[in-house]
């Protein structure tokens, strides 16, 4: 089996999660070869075959370009599965690629399972098998899934030029908004979760927090309604935190909020629902409504 | 101007979910039906743009699944859309996101929309290749997870989520579709009067046959719960005797308590 897998570069670096597709192969026991859109001053350690282009040329998010260049290293490799990293970067370009090639695509890849893939669903929930029934097959595998390995030494390289523009022009980046909380220090977290309700009972979980002497988190949801600010965010798009203890009070436990905090040494979550994927990582789960159970927590402290 | 807006309704995600009979999908029994989250914001979106344009573009909401998805359909339309298509399909969770996004491309294709606005994913199958399938079949620019959103002098310029907060910035051109991210604005709630006003509202029912020709090109073999890893403790019954159990643990596990 053979494996083109799609490296990612941003702001002018290498990103790690690079070779978490090499783990990735690995773990199939696929041949792999490599494609990056970067910079031949910032080669990954590995020593196959590495397809690149100039992303100072290209531009480091041009998706028409990209899926061209993925193209024509598919062209020349042949490779049964094309594989991305689940991030910004591949869910935007690996079904553009799949749709080109008529190839089955299956997203966010946590595990092999009997000749299948295994993918999460129902908000991390439940689990599904998902067979591909072409013979080509494109992947996007999520982030921590796999091991990562970085073999060491230097890729032979195959520089591809792009030729045309593409339909969509990248303007730049905008930086992520200065954190006035900084939750990477904090011995104890207490996060509140969209089961909090509503902002009026935020309250509740900061007396905890307080009470603990630690800070005041919150799973995305509650940062979208407005409830807390986004500094206050833990997950993929905010902090991402280890302290001593971690109080999860209704937060369901999506798999981007799991990334930001599964380091803990010690967590706690408290939710109604007993199948909530943060049971899968805490320590102990209170199950029980966390406007209840947190006050009386709190008042004992 | 025409703009599609593209949904699905989905279970309530706090749900108890059962394998159904042939092991690859959940029972539908038992569940509470609501519009896709990622969709509320698709919806959102698609309206202030018809709102703020002085063409007043036409906004067609399209959904694909069983009777069900009425409500879902009603909903879009009470919060501004003006019209809806429902492709009747009692099977549409059976089928692929090739397929489910060949069926939106085959009804787009002779309507000519300048832009359509998807959720990024459903929180069901959480694929996230629908949106993106649909602009490379019909040839549309396009850009995923986008979470700012403004059209102005003939274009759009989009802000992309990336990791770790970062944002990219990206102008396009119609006809163009994105594939909209939580947080990308506030989705309304309808209000009385536009509950009763989207009961008027015209819903054009198509046969899937008629839109559909391409076969699944990946297949769900199960369906399943997570294996627990164990050695968490989960503990349960009232408040006070929990409280006072977790406080031992605490104590005895950490070192935060003083």
């Amino acid at each position: 089996m053979k494996a083109l897998l799609i490296g990612e570069y941003r702001e002018g670096k290498l990103l790690d999660t690079t070779y978490e597709l090499l783990g990735f192969a690995d773990q199939l026991g696929a041949e792999a070869v490599m494609l990056l859109v970067g910079s031949n001053d910032r080669l990954p350690a590995y020593g196959g075959t590495l397809y690149l282009a100039d992303a100072a040329k290209c531009g480091e998010y041009n998706p028409d370009l990209h899926k061209q260049l993925i193209l024509e290293a598919v062209g020349k490799e042949e490779p049964d599965i094309v594989v991305f990293m689940h991030s910004s970067y591949g869910w935007d370009l690996a079904p553009r690629v799949a749709a080109n090639l008529r190839a089955s695509q299956v997203s966010e890849v946590i595990g092999l399972s009997g000749g299948g893939f295994e993918v999460g669903c129902c908000n991390a929930k439940m689990r599904r098998t998902v067979k591909p029934a072409t013979q080509r097959a494109v992947l996007t595998i999520q982030a921590g899934a796999f091991p990562v390995q970085q073999p060491g030494g230097a890729p032979q390289v195959q520089f591809l030029d792009p030729c045309g523009t593409g339909t969509v022009e990248f303007i730049g980046y905008e930086p992520a908004e200065a954190k006035d909380v900084d939750l990477t220090k904090a011995e104890v977290i207490v996060t509140a979760g969209r089961g909090v309700g509503k902002r009026d009972n935020v309250p509740v979980i900061q007396a905890l927090a307080k009470a603990l002497g630690g800070e005041l988190g919150a799973s995305r949801p509650v940062v979208d309604a407005g409830w807390l600010e986004h500094s206050h965010q833990v997950g993929t798009t905010g902090q991402s935190v280890s302290p001593k203890l971690y109080i999860a009070c209704g937060v369901s436990g999506a798999i981007q909020h799991l990334a930001g905090m599964k380091k803990s040494d010690f967590i706690v979550a408290i939710n109604k629902d007993r199948d909530a994927p943060i049971g899968e990582i805490a320590d102990v789960l209170v199950v029980a409504d966390v406007l209840q159970f947190v006050p009386a927590l709190t008042a004992k402290l | 101007m025409k703009v599609l807006v593209c949904i699905k309704q989905v279970p309530d995600m706090e749900s108890h979910f059962k394998p159904n009979g042939s092991g690859t999908w959940f029972s539908e029994s038992d569940l509470a039906w609501r519009m896709n989250e990622y969709d509320e914001y698709a919806v959102e979106q698609a309206v202030q743009v018809k709102e703020k344009l002085a063409s007043e573009p036409e906004l067609t909401v399209l959904s694909i699944g069983p009777d069900r998805i009425g409500e879902a359909l009603k909903k879009a339309m009470a919060m501004g859309c003006d019209r809806a298509v429902h492709v009747q399909d009692n099977d549409s969770a059976a089928k692929d996101p090739w397929q489910i996004a060949s069926i939106i491309a085959a009804y787009a294709k002779a309507q000519g929309f300048d832009l359509i606005f998807t959720g990024m994913q459903s929180q069901d199958r959480g694929s996230a290749q629908v949106g993106a399938i649909v602009a490379e079949l019909l040839e549309y620019a396009c850009v995923t997870t986008i979470v700012g959103f403004e059209f102005t002098g003939g274009a759009v310029t989009v802000k992309r989520e990336l990791e770790g907060g970062i944002k990219g910035v990206a102008r396009l051109k119609p006809p163009a579709l994105f594939t909209c991210q939580l947080g990308l604005n506030v989705p309304r709630y309808p209000t009385l009067p536009n509950i009763m006003k989207a009961k008027k509202k015209e819903i054009q029912t198509i046969a899937v046959a008629d839109l559909l020709r391409e076969e699944p090109l990946s297949a769900t073999t199960s369906f399943h719960a997570p294996a627990r890893k164990g050695g968490g403790v989960v503990l349960e019954g009232d408040v006070g005797p929990m409280v006072d159990q977790l406080l031992a643990i605490l104590r005895e596990k950490t070192s935060v308590l003083r």
